[in-house]
């Protein structure tokens, strides 16, 4: 593969790709192969861990196919197109969150959901996953890069301010995962190895402050309940016990698909949603994990190739961050599930019941694709 | 601006590269840390959470043992269990007590009392996670609707449970005795592993007593549950062994009788085959319902029952302590003639008193005018006080004390008859005992007629008339015929540990008995009317009971004492005379005379048993009831 940048940057006509049928749909192979196998077998989990409701099955399917097209549309757009429209994008976005503080709709106290007559409901936080990284890294490509420290102050507002507007709602878990989204932009950008080290010097004084003022009390209870979950097991600890239970009683290969008892005897809640790998881990042992763990292992190692081969600093840095995100959910919802970290809304990617992230996502891997397809070759 | 910039795109790449780098060592050490904890959890920690997990879905519930059966002699059915759907909650699954309550009564009709005495067992102490009853016996459309709505009713379960039936209610209250629900001082004696499924135990009476035999043993099942307790599935079972069914002496037929004769007055009848001992009948009249007890009796029934002036809850022929009176008599001459106190032929003259001297208090006779003389048949036959006030006498308090106690008063000889008492055999040490006073010569006489200090049940009056029967040889009282078809009850049945009551002159057991046949059929018999025109011989004795003591010359008219003053009439006998097949004793509360009232009951017991139950005879109602009318007549 050519590795020289002699045309960069510029929305020049396509000269189109060499690989044929694959260039022609835009479409990735590889990562589709790997993302097929994930949304697959994560199927067949959910029809346990759903305990054999096929009608659940059917409705994710369908939410799936949808989150399948808005991948392929995305993919057939050039990275350039997301470039040039991202401060437009990112303008509506902040508009939508706008909206939702003040005519939002929602419940448990929080607003989330924007209900524009005509249109879907739809959740403006869960689009700024998106759009976020893609306004950071359009605005510091333009720039030197590593950024100047204006720039980077720029960057970090680019971040902060749909953040805040998130927290708002209030929705710390999302609000978290849309500035870890921006945050990676900025370290991907080149941010010096200081400015990191001042930043988590920052976090771990502010911490026991944040922890003093800024949370709320069902916030630390969790955190608590992580730390210890024996305090309250028949009420917040419940969870995180019989989730823990159900995947150490998995041991090395498991229970067997349907076999669970954890999940199908009730004891296991959430066990279609948030806390499927629980059902994954008591069903298929510790050999299902390694498998999960490495489809999705190589779904990171796919994509960050494909940051690495993109031709300019934006497709770069919006594919590296949209990368991290992915990891990150990975991390923090089979950490949360395994007892590790505190208990977040964070569904486990494209396996977990529900459509509204599985569609954020897919989308996602729809600009990844768009990035790798449509890289214009230079013959050497 | 930016675009007039000048960037250098490869410096841009390999910064890039390197912190791609960067994330990709990052993303391995937290996948290879997600890695390690699952490592931890699944393999190291394995054995933990498989416990963990088992101990959630399986649970070990102990299986109770179907309680034995109890037939009467003829294979009739006294208790059998029943299945009976309740409605339990476990207080340990329930968060808001008060809420499910609530939520129940509006599915349910649940009473006051059903929720006072939930309230009153949720406060009692109590095996953890054991269910407690709310209410019983649900109709097939409760059962539905709560079938419909336990999923928003956890800790609630509609349980099928046998519960003891007694289809002769009343008739077997108090032979049978009753089961009810384990109390907190039997959970102290039980065996908690045994009973660990079983809610009932015998309270009383043969449920009581043989208690081991019919509880059987506690099975067990490993059963899989859900999160909220709901058994699915049975994974390991141990059955139950079943109670023994047992077989008693008693006939239903009898017993029925038993309590017609006796419907509408207070009173009791014991009867016992002679040769096996066998308890025939065992009737306390009033009874009551013991299906009542075994759920649990509210305390507006319980209240009823036991204030009631009639106490249809004592237990009449086994804790009912009567003065034996004149029943006593047949014993003493028994005692009188083996001692040598008096012979045969020995007369005394009856002016219609006794007196230790010209001057001293005089002992009437029951008939003022007197007797006249009178020798020990004729004072049998007629019942004359004068004779046997002599012959106490003569024997002394020490000798009488000797030959009763043979006879089996002042212990419980039953061998299982639970809760039987012992009534009263006098003595100069009991005397000197209770009443730190000596026995005085007067103690004596009063007891040569069975009054004074003397009193007996009438399961005991039965015992020494069937001692009576079989001349002296010792069958003590039992209830227990046979175990499930086998009759070798050695090993269950208390051991019998009275010797033979041998005389000297074993021909005194003949010449006693006819003194008492001459009772039923002689001229001068006190109870000839009950025993006219009867196609075999009986031998019997009647007696009448003070039930308050009149002062020595006062005359009373029985008329004039309100009816509960009245003295209680008493029967003692057996027939036929030569081969006794049946001994009773009977004893009607305020009934009068004894052989106006009680010798009619025991007749038409005889009858009864000889001619209609006997060989060939099945249960006829309605020569039964014929035989009530004949009852009443002479009353």
């Amino acid at each position: 593969m050519a590795n020289r940048d002699i045309l960069h940057g510029t929305d020049s006509s396509s000269l189109g790709n060499p690989r044929g049928f694959w260039a022609m749909v835009h479409l990735d192979p590889i990562l589709l192969v790997l993302l097929l196998i994930l949304m697959g077998g994560g199927l067949f989990v959910l029809y346990s861990g759903a305990d054999r409701n096929i009608d659940m099955i059917k409705a994710q399917g369908i939410r799936l196919g949808i989150a399948f097209v808005a991948m392929v549309v995305l993919a057939q757009l050039d990275p350039a197109v997301f470039r040039r429209w991202a401060p437009l994008f990112y303008g509506l976005g902040l508009v939508a969150l706008l909206a939702v503080l003040l005519v939002g709709v929602g419940a448990k106290g929080a607003q989330r959901w924007l209900a524009v007559p005509g249109l879907p409901r739809f959740q403006p936080s869960e689009y700024m996953k998106l759009v976020v990284p893609m306004m950071a890294a359009w605005y510091l490509s333009r720039h030197y890069l590593p950024p100047r420290l204006r720039h980077l102050a720029v960057g970090m507002a680019i971040v902060l301010v749909p953040m805040a507007m998130i927290v708002k709602q209030p929705d710390l878990g999302t609000s978290l995962l849309v500035g870890m989204a921006g945050i990676f932009v900025v370290f991907f950008a080149g941010i010096s190895w200081k400015l990191i080290a001042a930043f988590f010097a920052l976090v771990s004084v502010s911490a026991p402050v944040m922890w003093m003022y800024g949370m709320r009390d069902y916030q630390k209870q969790r955190v608590l309940t992580m730390l210890d979950p024996q305090s309250d097991p028949l009420g917040a600890g419940w969870n995180i016990i019989q989730s823990k239970t159900a995947i150490g009683s998995g041991g090395y290969d498991g229970k067997g698909w349907l076999q669970g008892t954890q999940s199908h005897l009730e004891f296991l809640p959430e066990s279609h949603t948030d806390f499927i790998v629980a059902v994954l881990a008591e069903e298929f042992g510790f050999v299902g994990m390694l498998v999960l763990l490495t489809v999705y292992f190589l779904i990171i190692l796919r994509c960050l190739y494909i940051a690495v081969s993109a031709q300019d600093s934006f497709s770069r840095l919006l594919a590296g961050a949209l990368t991290m995100t992915f990891f990150i959910y990975i991390f923090v919802n089979i950490g949360m599930v395994s007892g590790m970290l505190p208990v977040v809304g964070v569904p486990l990617p494209l396996v977990s019941y529900g459509g509204t992230s599985g569609v954020t996502l897919m989308a996602a891997f729809g600009v990844l694709m768009s990035i790798q397809s449509h890289r214009r070759m230079i013959c050497s | 601006m930016p675009w007039g910039e000048f960037k250098n795109i490869a410096a841009e790449r390999r910064l890039f590269q390197r912190r791609t780098l960067v994330m990709l060592i990052f993303v391995m050490l937290l996948t290879g840390a997600l890695i390690a904890r699952l490592y931890q959890l699944q393999i190291v920690e394995h054995e933990i959470y498989t416990t963990l997990s088992d101990k959630n879905r399986v649970q070990v519930q102990s299986v109770p043992p179907p309680r034995g059966l109890v037939y009467d002699r003829n294979r009739v059915l006294l208790a059998e269990n029943r299945p009976v759907f309740s409605v339990t909650l476990v207080p340990e699954r329930i968060t808001d007590m008060s809420a499910t309550l609530a939520r129940l009564q509006t599915i349910l009709s649940i009473s006051d009392e059903d929720l006072e005495r939930f309230q009153r067992r949720l406060k009692e102490r109590r095996r953890p996670f054991q269910e407690l009853p709310l209410r019983y016996d649900l109709n097939e459309d409760e059962i539905a609707r709560l079938a419909v709505l336990r999923h928003e009713l956890p800790g609630v379960e509609v349980q099928a449970e046998l519960v003891r039936y007694y289809p002769h209610s009343e008739l077997t209250a108090h032979a049978l005795g009753f089961v009810g629900r384990i109390n907190q001082s039997e959970l102290q004696r039980i065996d908690p592993v045994n009973y660990a499924g079983t809610n009932y135990i015998g309270k009383s009476g043969i449920e009581r007593f043989y208690e081991k035999l019919l509880h059987g043993k506690v099975g067990y099942q490993h059963v899989e549950t859900n999160a909220r307790g709901r058994t699915l599935r049975v994974l390991e079972r141990q059955n139950p062994v079943p109670g023994e069914n047992i077989q008693l002496h008693l006939d239903l037929r009898l017993q029925r009788l038993a309590h017609k004769l006796l419907d509408g007055r207070r009173g009791a009848i014991v009867a016992i085959e002679p040769a096996t001992g066998g308890i025939l009948a065992l009737a306390s009249v009033p009874g009551f319902d013991a299906n009542q007890f075994v759920t649990g009796i509210s305390v507006e029934d319980y209240r009823e029952l036991s204030e009631s002036r009639d106490k249809p809850l004592f237990n009449r022929a086994l804790r009912g302590q009567y003065p034996p009176g004149s029943t006593l008599k047949p014993m003493l001459a028994i005692a009188a003639l083996d001692s040598g106190a008096t012979t045969r032929n020995r007369s005394i003259w009856d002016p219609g008193y006794f007196q230790f001297n010209s001057s001293g208090r005089r002992y009437r006779d029951w008939k003022r005018s007197g007797h006249g003389w009178v020798d020990l048949n004729l004072a049998l036959a007629q019942s004359c006080d004068v004779y046997f006030y002599e012959i106490a006498v003569d024997m002394g308090v020490d000798t009488i004390h000797h030959y009763l106690s043979r006879f089996g008063f002042g212990e419980d000889a039953a061998l299982d008859v639970a809760g039987a008492l012992s009534g009263l055999l006098p003595s100069r040490e009991w005397k000197q005992g209770a009443r730190q006073e000596p026995w005085y010569p007067g103690d004596t006489v009063n007891l040569g007629i069975g009054q004074g200090f003397m009193l007996a049940t009438p399961l005991q009056l039965a015992t020494a008339t069937a001692l009576i029967a079989d001349r002296g040889f010792w069958i003590e009282p039992r209830l227990l015929k046979s175990i499930d078809g086998n009759n070798d009850l050695t090993s269950f049945l208390p051991e019998q540990n009275h010797a033979p009551l041998t005389l000297k002159n074993p021909d005194d057991w003949e010449f006693v008995v006819e003194a008492m046949a001459d009772v039923m059929h002689g001229a001068r018999g006190t109870a000839r009317a009950a025993g006219a025109n009867a196609s075999y011989r009986m031998a019997g004795k009647t007696g009448t009971a003070q039930v308050f003591s009149l002062a020595e010359d006062e005359e009373y008219d029985a008329e004039e004492v309100k009816e509960r003053l009245r003295d209680h009439a008493m029967f003692v006998g057996f027939a036929p005379v030569d081969n006794p097949q049946i001994a009773v004793s009977v004893i009607v509360e305020n009934g009068g005379g004894g052989s106006s009232t009680a010798a009619p009951v025991a007749r038409a017991l005889f009858d009864a048993w000889l001619l209609e139950f006997g060989e060939g005879g099945g249960d006829r109602e309605g020569s039964a009831a014929a035989d009530i009318a004949n009852v009443e007549g002479p009353r």
